[in-house]
C-alpha cells in the first residue's frame, strides 16, 4: 500500500508503484514507515487505523480553576466509543484554545464587576497524532463562586474524519449553538437564583451586623469606638458594598438580551418565563429594595445564612458540577440536544452530504414531496427549518443544481480521496476535465453566482487545513472574536515563524509548526486580515501580506466550492506540497498550470509589494476567475478537480522558496495523516452500513421494507396489479391469519402508498374488526385479520360488501382480487427479474421511480391549459380530451397509468388548497371498474 | 341490509340466485358518483335531511341534535344545534320575514320531548321554544300564503311566525296525525290512521279577529293505515296505505280519481314462487313513499318501485324487488332518473326508459353484459316478467348503486351541483359527488389560489 506520497517525487508516474518498493536507496530523511498502523489491522482503510476511538463522539470539558482542563462527560457515554483515546490529553488541547474575549471582573472605569455576555467561540482543530479532529465550541457559564464569576467550558465534536468537521462546520456550529444556548439559559437562571440567595444572605448578615453594632454602641457609652466596633463597622460596610455589587450583577444577568435566545430550543413556556423576568427587572430598574423584595416574595422558602466575613479559600470549596450550574431541566435538555447531534452527524461524510443535498432538494419540492417521502424526514425537515436560519443560504444552494449533477461530486470525492496519495492522477483528471467546460462556464455562470452566496460559503469553508504531527491547528473561529483572537494568539506564539513557514502556509492554507498552536483563518471579512497581520507583524509585512492575500484568494476559492469538493481540494494541496521539493517537478506543474485557461497565471504568483512585482488588480482578476470556476463546478462535477487544485499550482513558485526542512516536516505529517484519514472517510460507510445519520432506525426500516417488497415482487406474479391499486388510491386489504406475516407485508407495501399530507402514511398494519366505509376513506393499505370463528363472518361480509373500494390480497390462499392493470409504469417499478439484491437499493429505486412519477403528476396538475377552458365556449369534453392526450402523449402514460397520475394529481390539488393542514377530510375516490381474481 | 347480513359468504353470485334482485356489476359507466366523503357528527340514527339553500343542508335524527352542513366545503357549517332531549320527529324550514330583514331560513324541529324549537340557521341560535304539547308532534307543514305553520300530533295546531298558537283542533286520535299536506282553498289534508281528514283554516277577517280551524270532510276509502300522502299537482294529491292501496284524489272536491292496488298482483308472483313466503309479508306492499312529476307518480312499495301514470291510470313500469329490503325514500331527478334508498343500506339509481320494441328485445343487451357470470338462472326469470309487464310501456333500469352505509339508509337529498347526500342509521352522512366534476372544480380552485398567491406567472 502506498501511504507515503513523498516517494512519488522520486518516481515517474507510470511505474512508480514498482519503483516505490524496489527503491532501496532513499535518503534517510525521506524514509518513512510505509504504513504505521499495520499493527492494528492489516487493512489501511480500517477505521481503527488512525484514531484510537471507534466512532465520533462529543466531549464536554471544563477548564477547572482548581485542576485545569478536565473532561466532564462524553456522548455517547460509553467507554467503548472513545476506547484508548486520551480524554484528559485532548481536553487539555481543546481547552487551551480558548479565544473568548470574555472579560469579567472590574473593568477599568467601572466600580462594579461587569458581566460580559460573550458569544461562544467555535474552533476547529486537529491532532493528527491522536488521529482526532474536533469541532470545539467554547462557552462560559457563570458561577458566583468561581474566579471572575466564570467557568469556561467547551463542547467538542471529535471525529477521525477531518473533512467531516470541515464541511459540516456550519451545521455543527448551528447545532452546538442550540445546545450551548440551552446551557447558558439554564445557567443564567441558576446564576440569578444563586445571586438572589446570596443577596438574602448578605441582607441577613447586614441586619445581624447592624444589631450587633447597635448593641455595642449602646454598651459602649464612652463616646469613642473600640477596635471591635470599628471592625464591625468595616465589616458592615463591606457587606453593604457586596450587596450593591451583587444587586448590580443580578440586574446585569437579568438584562441579558433575550432576543438572542430565540431560536434556541427552549420551550415556549420557559422562554416566556425568562421574558417575564426580563420585563420584571426592567420595570424595577432602579437598584434599590424593590427588586429585592419582589425576589424575596417569589422565593420564600430560602432561609438566609450568615456570611462569614472571611471567605473560604477557593481551593477548599467544591466547585459546582455542570448540572448544578445549569438548571437540571436545561441540563437534560442539553444532553438530549447533544445526543441528537451525535445521531445527526453519525456516519460517513459522504452519506451526510448526500442526505443533506437530498433534504435540500426535497425542500425544494415542497409541493410534491409529501406524497412518498417519509414522515420522519419531513418532520426532520420541519425542525431544521425552524431551528437554523443560519443554514438556510447554504442549504438552499444545492437545489439550484439538478439531482444528477449534485450526486456526482460525491462519487468523485471518494475517488479523490482514494487516489489522494497518487497526486499525479488527480492532476490529470483536472487537466482533461477542467479545460473543456471552463470557457463556456465562464460565460454563462458568472451572473448566477452572486456575492451573497459567496459570503455564505466563505463563512462555512474558510477553515481549510490539515494538522501537523505535533501541533494543534486552529483553523476557524467565530467572526466576532476572530480579529482579536488572531492577533492575540499569533502574538503570543513562540513559534519560530520563519518566512518559509509562512510561505508554505500560504501555499497550503495551513500552518505547520512544532509544538505550537496556530490560528489560521478566522475572519470572514477578508479586508481585515491584512491590517491585522500588519499590526501584529510589522517586521514581516511583505511575507505576511503575501500570505494574507494568497490565503484570501484561497479563501475565495474554498468558500465557493461546494462542500463536497473541499476535502479534495485540500487533498490536492497537501499532496502538491511535498512533491514540490523537487524543482523539476514543480516546473512540470507550472507548465500544467499554463495550460489552464486562467487569466494570466504568472501574474498571480506575484505580490503587491513588488516582491514579485505584479499589478494589484491581478488579484481581482484572480478572484473573478475563481468565481467563474466555482460556479462552473457547481454545475459540472468534472470541474471539481480542476478548481480544487488550481490554487496550489498557482502558488507553486512560492513553494519553491520553501526550505527542505519545512517541506519535510509537512511531508511527514501528511504522509501519515492524510492518507489514512481519507481512507477512513471513504471506507467507513462500507464497513458500517448502519451509520446513516438521521434516524438509523428508519434506515433499517427502509431497508427491511425494501427487502420484503422485493420478496413480494418475486414471489407473487400478481404484484403489479396490487401495487397499481396502491398507487391509484384503491385500498389494498391484506388478509391473513398470521399477524407477523401480514404486518411484514403491509410494511413492505407501504413504500408504494402515497401520503395525504405530511403525517403518517395512510397505512393500518393490523385490524381485526369489520371494516367500515370510513376505514377506506382513511386507510389505503390495511392488514386485516382472518379469523376462523363465526364472529368474523361480519368481517368478510363487510369486505365483500365494500369490494368496489378495495383490492383484496389473500395471503392464506395466495389470491388477489383487484382491477386489471395493463400499464407500463409498475413493471418498471417492480420488475420481478430485477438485478437489485439489497433492500435499501430497491428502496432507493422505488423512491427514484416514484419521484419521477411525482414530477409527472406535478406537471399534469399545474399545467394551466389542461384544466381550464381556453375560452368560454369550450366544452368540458374538449378540456377532458386535452387532458387525456397530454397524459398519453406528453407524459407517455399507458392505460391504467393515467389513473395513477390522476390520483396523485388529486392529492396534490387537495394538499395545495388545504388552508390549514389536517382540517380537511380525505376524499374517497373510486372507480366502477370490474375486479379480477388472480391466483398463483 | 337483510341480504348482506343473511347472505354470508363473499361470493355475490351465490347470493344473487336467492332473490331476483336486479344487480348491476362493478362496472357502472353511467354512475357519476365516484367520490365520497363521510360526514360524522351524529351519535344516533340520522333520519332527516332538509335542504336550506343551494349548498347547505341540515340533518337531524334520534340523538336530538341538528347539524347544518355545507355540501360545498364538505364540512359542518357551525356547531350543532342541540336543544332537544329526545329524538327529533319532524323538521321543516321556512323563510322568516322578520321586520324588513332579509330572508333568513328558520329551521323548525319537533321532538319526542314534546317541544318545538325554532333555529336561525345562519347564526345557529335557538330563536324560540314551545313546550305546550300533550303529545309528540309528528308532522309539520308551512302554509306560505297565510304565513302560518301547522303542527300535527294528536291534535292539529296552527302557529304564526312568532310561534304564537293561533288555534287548534280538539283531540283527534291517539295514534296521531301521520302526514299533513296543504291543498288549495286554505285547506289541509291530514292522514290519521285509515282516515283522511280535510280541515279548513279560517283566517281572521273583519268579522272575527280569531283564527279558526274546521274539520270539513273525512275520507274513509283506505282499508289500512295511510302511510304516505303527497301533492301531485294542482289537480290532485295521492295517498298510499299499508296494504298497497294507491288512491289519487281530486284536490278540489276531494273525490277519488283513481284507485290502484295492483302491487301484489298474483301474476307477478308466479315467476318468483320460491320467494312467496318472503313476499307475502304484509309490509312488502306497504307504500312508504311517493314522489311525482307531471305525468307519473313514483311509489316505493315494499321492496319495489312502481311508476303509475296519471293519464293512463295504470302502472307503466315496475321493479318489484328493487332492493333487498323496504324502500324508504325515493326521488325523481330531472334527467329521468330515479333514486331510491332502502333499509338494506344501499342507494340505487334507476333510469326510466321507454321500451321501443316490446316483444323482440325485452331488455337491452348492453345491460345484461354488465351482469357478469353465473346469473343465468336469475336472468331467465327476468325476461318473463318483462313480457308480462310489456303492457307497461316503460322499464326501470338500474344504472348504478351506491354502497357505503352499513345500515339502513333513511333518507337522501339531491343537490344539483353538489351531488347526493345520504343519511343512515349507522349515524353517518355520506356526501356522494361526481368525481370528475369535483376534480375539475379543484383544478379551478387551484389556479385561483395560485393566482392569489401570485405564483401563476
Amino acid at each position: 500500500m502506498i501511504s507515503a506520497p513523498d516517494v512519488v517525487a522520486f518516481t515517474k508516474e507510470d511505474e512508480y508503484e514498482e519503483e516505490t518498493y524496489n527503491e532501496p536507496a532513499l535518503p534517510e530523511e525521506y524514509s518513512v514507515p510505509l504504513f504505521p498502523f499495520t499493527s492494528q489491522g492489516a487493512n489501511p482503510w480500517s477505521k481503527l487505523s488512525g484514531a484510537k476511538f471507534s466512532r465520533d463522539f462529543i466531549l464536554i470539558s471544563e477548564f477547572s480553576e482548581q485542576v485545569g482542563p478536565q473532561p466532564l462527560l462524553t456522548i455517547p457515554n460509553d467507554t467503548k466509543v472513545f476506547g484508548t483515546f486520551d480524554l484528559n490529553y485532548f481536553s487539555l488541547r481543546i481547552m487551551s484554545v480558548d479565544y473568548q474575549a470574555s472579560f469579567v471582573g472590574h473593568p477599568p472605569g467601572s466600580a462594579y464587576p461587569k458581566l460580559n455576555f460573550v458569544e461562544d467561540s467555535k474552533v476547529v482543530l486537529g491532532d493528527s497524532k491522536e488521529g482526532a479532529f474536533a469541532y470545539v465550541h467554547h462557552l462560559t457559564l457563570y458561577d458566583l463562586e468561581a474566579r471572575g464569576f466564570v467557568r469556561p467550558f467547551c463542547m467538542a465534536y471529535i471525529s477521525a474524519d477531518q473533512h467531516k468537521i470541515m464541511q459540516q462546520f456550519q451545521e455543527l456550529s448551528a447545532e452546538f449553538s442550540k445546545a450551548s444556548e440551552c446551557l447558558k439559559t439554564g445557567n443564567r437562571k441558576a446564576f440569578a437564583g444563586e445571586l438572589e440567595k446570596k443577596l438574602k444572605d448578605l441582607d441577613y448578615t447586614r441586619t445581624v451586623l447592624h444589631t450587633e453594632t447597635e448593641i455595642q454602641k449602646k454598651a459602649n457609652d464612652k463616646g469613642f469606638y473600640s477596635s471591635q466596633a470599628i471592625e464591625k463597622a468595616n465589616e458592615l460596610a463591606s457587606v453593604e458594598k457586596s450587596i450593591i455589587e451583587h444587586q448590580d450583577l443580578l440586574k446585569q444577568i437579568r438584562s441579558y438580551p433575550y432576543r438572542k435566545s430565540k431560536g434556541s430550543d427552549l420551550s415556549a413556556g420557559e422562554a416566556e418565563h425568562t421574558q417575564d423576568q426580563a420585563g420584571q427587572t426592567s420595570t424595577t430598574s432602579n437598584p434599590d429594595e424593590s427588586a429585592d423584595t419582589e425576589v424575596y416574595t417569589c422565593r420564600p422558602t430560602y432561609t438566609p445564612k450568615l456570611i462569614k466575613a472571611k471567605s473560604t479559600k477557593c481551593f477548599d470549596k467544591k466547585l459546582k458540577t455542570l448540572e448544578e450550574l445549569c438548571d437540571t431541566e436545561y441540563f437534560t435538555q442539553t444532553l438530549a440536544q447533544l445526543s441528537h447531534i451525535e445521531h445527526m452527524f453519525r456516519g460517513d461524510l459522504c452519506y451526510l452530504l448526500t442526505s443533506q443535498i437530498d433534504r435540500a432538494l426535497l425542500k425544494q419540492q415542497h409541493i410534491t414531496n409529501f406524497l412518498f417521502e417519509d414522515f420522519v424526514e419531513v418532520v426532520d425537515r420541519m425542525v431544521e427549518k425552524q431551528g437554523s436560519a443560519l443554514l438556510e443560504p447554504g442549504q438552499d444552494r444545492p437545489p439550484s443544481r439538478s439531482l444528477e449533477e449534485c450526486l456526482i461530486p460525491k462519487v468523485l470525492i471518494s475517488v479523490g480521496s482514494y487516489k489522494s496519495s497518487v497526486e499525479s492522477v488527480v492532476i490529470k483528471m483536472e487537466q482533461e476535465l477542467g479545460n473543456e467546460e471552463y470557457k463556456e462556464a465562464e460565460v454563462t455562470e458568472v451572473s448566477s453566482f452572486d456575492l451573497q452566496e459567496n459570503l455564505d460559503y466563505l463563512d462555512m469553508d474558510m477553515k481549510g487545513s490539515i494538522s501537523s504531527g505535533e501541533s494543534i491547528e486552529v483553523l476557524g473561529t467565530e467572526k466576532s472574536t476572530s480579529v482579536l483572537s488572531k492577533s492575540d494568539s499569533q502574538a503570543s506564539l513562540t513559534v519560530p515563524l520563519s518566512p518559509q513557514v509562512v510561505r508554505s502556509k500560504a501555499v497550503s492554507q495551513r500552518t505547520i509548526s512544532e509544538d505550537s498552536i496556530e490560528v489560521l483563518s478566522t475572519c470572514p471579512s477578508e479586508a481585515l486580515i491584512p491590517d491585522d497581520f500588519k499590526a501584529s507583524y510589522p517586521s514581516a509585512i511583505n511575507e505576511e501580506e503575501t500570505c494574507a492575500d494568497d490565503s484570501e484568494g484561497a479563501i475565495h476559492f474554498q468558500a465557493s466550492i461546494s462542500p463536497p469538493d473541499l476535502g479534495e481540494a485540500e487533498e490536492g494541496n497537501l499532496e502538491n506540497t511535498p512533491s514540490h521539493t523537487d524543482s523539476s517537478c514543480c516546473i512540470g506543474k507550472e507548465s500544467d498550470n499554463l495550460l489552464m485557461p486562467l487569466p494570466t497565471p504568472p501574474h498571480k504568483l506575484s505580490d503587491n509589494d513588488g516582491v514579485v512585482s505584479i499589478p494589484p488588480q491581478s488579484y481581482r482578476q484572480k478572484d473573478q476567475g475563481f468565481h467563474v470556476d466555482f460556479a462552473v463546478e457547481n454545475v459540472s462535477p468534472s470541474q471539481d478537480n480542476s478548481s480544487e487544485s488550481f490554487p496550489a499550482y498557482e502558488l507553486d513558485p512560492s513553494c519553491l522558496l520553501a526550505s527542505r526542512d519545512v517541506s519535510k516536516t509537512s511531508l511527514d505529517n501528511y504522509s501519515d495523516s492524510t492518507s489514512y484519514v481519507s481512507s477512513v472517510a471513504s471506507t467507513s460507510s462500507e464497513r458500517t452500513p448502519s451509520v446513516h445519520p438521521p434516524g438509523s432506525s428508519s434506515e433499517r426500516h427502509k431497508k427491511r421494507a425494501g427487502q420484503n417488497a422485493l420478496k413480494f415482487i418475486r414471489q407473487y406474479p400478481f404484484a403489479h396489479p396490487a401495487i397499481y391499486s396502491l398507487l391509484s388510491g384503491r385500498t389494498l386489504v391484506v388478509l391473513g391469519e398470521d399477524e407477523a406475516i401480514v404486518r411484514k407485508l403491509v410494511t413492505a407495501l407501504s413504500i408504494f402508498v402515497p401520503n395525504y399530507g405530511c403525517y403518517a402514511k395512510p397505512v393500518k398494519h393490523w385490524v381485526s374488526s369489520p371494516l367500515h366505509i370510513t376505514d377506506f376513506q382513511k386507510w389505503k393499505l390495511i392488514g386485516l385479520q382472518r379469523v376462523a370463528s363465526p364472529a368474523s363472518a361480519g368481517t368478510l361480509q363487510a369486505l365483500s360488501r365494500y369490494s368496489r373500494y378495495t383490492s383484496i390480497l389473500d395471503l392464506d390462499n395466495k389470491t388477489l382480487r383487484c382491477p386489471m392493470y395493463r400499464g407500463t409504469l409498475v413493471p418498471r417499478l417492480a420488475d420481478h427479474r430485477t438485478q437489485i439484491k439489497r433492500g435499501s437499493t430497491y428502496y432507493m429505486h422505488v423512491q427514484s421511480m416514484l419521484t419521477q412519477l411525482c414530477s409527472k403528476a406535478f406537471l399534469y396538475t399545474f399545467c394551466h391549459h389542461l384544466h381550464l377552458p381556453a375560452h368560454n365556449r369550450e366544452t368540458q369534453e374538449l378540456v377532458a380530451s386535452r387532458q387525456v392526450s397530454f397524459l398519453k402523449l406528453n407524459l407517455g402514460l399507458v392505460n391504467e397509468d393515467v389513473k395513477v397520475v390522476q390520483y396523485l394529481a388529486e392529492l396534490l390539488k387537495l394538499r395545495y388548497m388545504q388552508e390549514s393542514p389536517g382540517t380537511s377530510h380525505p376524499v374517497l375516490r373510486f372507480d366502477y371498474v370490474p375486479s379480477f381474481l388472480y391466483k398463483i | 341490509m337483510l341480504r348482506w347480513l343473511i347472505g354470508g359468504g363473499r361470493e355475490p353470485p351465490g347470493l344473487a340466485e336467492k332473490s331476483p334482485l336486479q344487480t348491476v356489476g362493478e362496472e357502472q359507466t353511467q354512475n357519476p358518483y365516484t367520490e365520497l366523503i363521510v360526514l360524522k357528527a351524529h351519535h344516533d340514527i340520522v333520519r332527516f335531511l332538509v335542504q336550506l339553500d343551494h349548498y347547505r343542508f341540515a340533518s337531524a335524527g334520534d340523538d336530538g341534535i341538528v347539524v347544518v352542513w355545507n355540501a360545498q366545503v364538505r364540512e359542518k357549517d357551525f356547531w350543532d344545534l342541540s336543544g332537544h332531549t329526545q329524538k327529533i320527529t319532524a323538521i321543516i324550514t321556512f323563510p322568516s320575514l322578520k321586520s324588513g330583514e332579509e330572508k333568513n331560513q328558520v329551521i323548525l324541529t319537533a321532538s319526542a320531548d314534546r317541544t318545538i324549537q325554532a333555529w336561525d340557521c345562519d347564526t345557529g341560535r335557538q330563536i324560540q321554544r314551545v313546550s305546550c304539547f300533550q303529545s309528540t308532534v309528528k308532522c309539520l307543514t308551512v302554509l306560505q300564503r297565510l304565513d302560518v305553520w301547522l303542527s300535527g300530533g294528536n291534535d292539529l295546531c296552527v302557529w304564526n311566525q312568532e310561534l304564537d298558537l293561533l288555534c287548534k283542533t280538539g283531540h283527534l286520535s291517539d295514534t296521531g296525525i301521520s302526514a299533513l299536506i296543504e291543498i288549495p282553498k286554505n285547506c289541509v289534508v291530514a292522514a290519521i290512521g285509515k282516515e283522511l281528514i280535510i280541515f279548513r283554516l279560517v283566517a281572521p277577517t273583519e268579522g272575527s279577529l280569531e283564527w279558526d280551524i274546521l274539520e270539513v270532510k273525512r275520507l274513509l276509502d283506505h282499508q289500512d293505515n295511510i302511510l304516505s300522502l303527497v301533492n301531485v299537482n294542482d289537480l290532485s294529491f295521492v295517498t298510499g296505505s299499508h296494504v298497497g292501496e294507491l288512491i289519487v284524489w281530486d284536490i278540489l272536491d276531494w273525490t277519488m280519481q283513481a284507485y290502484e292496488r295492483n302491487f301484489w298482483d298474483p301474476s307477478l308472483q308466479l315467476d318468483t314462487q320460491q320467494e312467496i313466503k318472503l313476499y307475502q309479508k304484509p309490509n312488502d306492499i306497504s307504500i312508504h313513499h311517493f314522489t311525482c312529476d307531471e305525468e307519473n307518480v313514483f311509489a316505493a312499495v315494499g321492496r319495489g318501485l312502481y311508476v303509475y301514470n296519471l293519464q293512463m291510470k295504470r302502472v307503466i313500469a315496475c321493479q318489484k324487488t328493487a332492493h333487498d329490503s323496504n324502500v324508504l325514500h325515493i326521488a325523481k331527478l330531472p334527467n329521468r332518473q330515479l333514486i331510491s334508498c332502502s333499509e338494506d343500506g344501499s342507494v340505487r339509481i334507476w333510469e326510466l326508459r321507454e321500451k321501443q320494441q316490446l316483444a323482440a328485445e325485452p331488455v337491452p343487451t348492453g345491460f345484461f353484459n354488465m351482469w357478469g357470470f353465473g346469473r343465468a338462472n336469475k336472468q331467465a326469470s327476468q325476461p318473463v316478467k318483462k313480457q308480462q309487464e310489456n303492457a307497461n310501456s316503460c322499464s326501470l333500469e338500474l344504472i348504478g348503486d351506491l354502497i357505503g352505509h352499513s345500515s339502513s339508509v333513511e333518507m337522501f337529498l339531491y343537490f344539483e351541483d353538489h351531488g347526493l347526500v345520504t343519511c343512515s342509521a349507522d349515524h353517518l352522512i355520506i356526501l356522494w359527488k361526481n368525481g370528475e366534476q369535483e376534480s375539475g372544480l379543484r383544478s379551478l380552485k387551484l389556479f385561483q389560489k395560485l393566482e392569489e398567491n401570485g405564483d401563476l406567472y
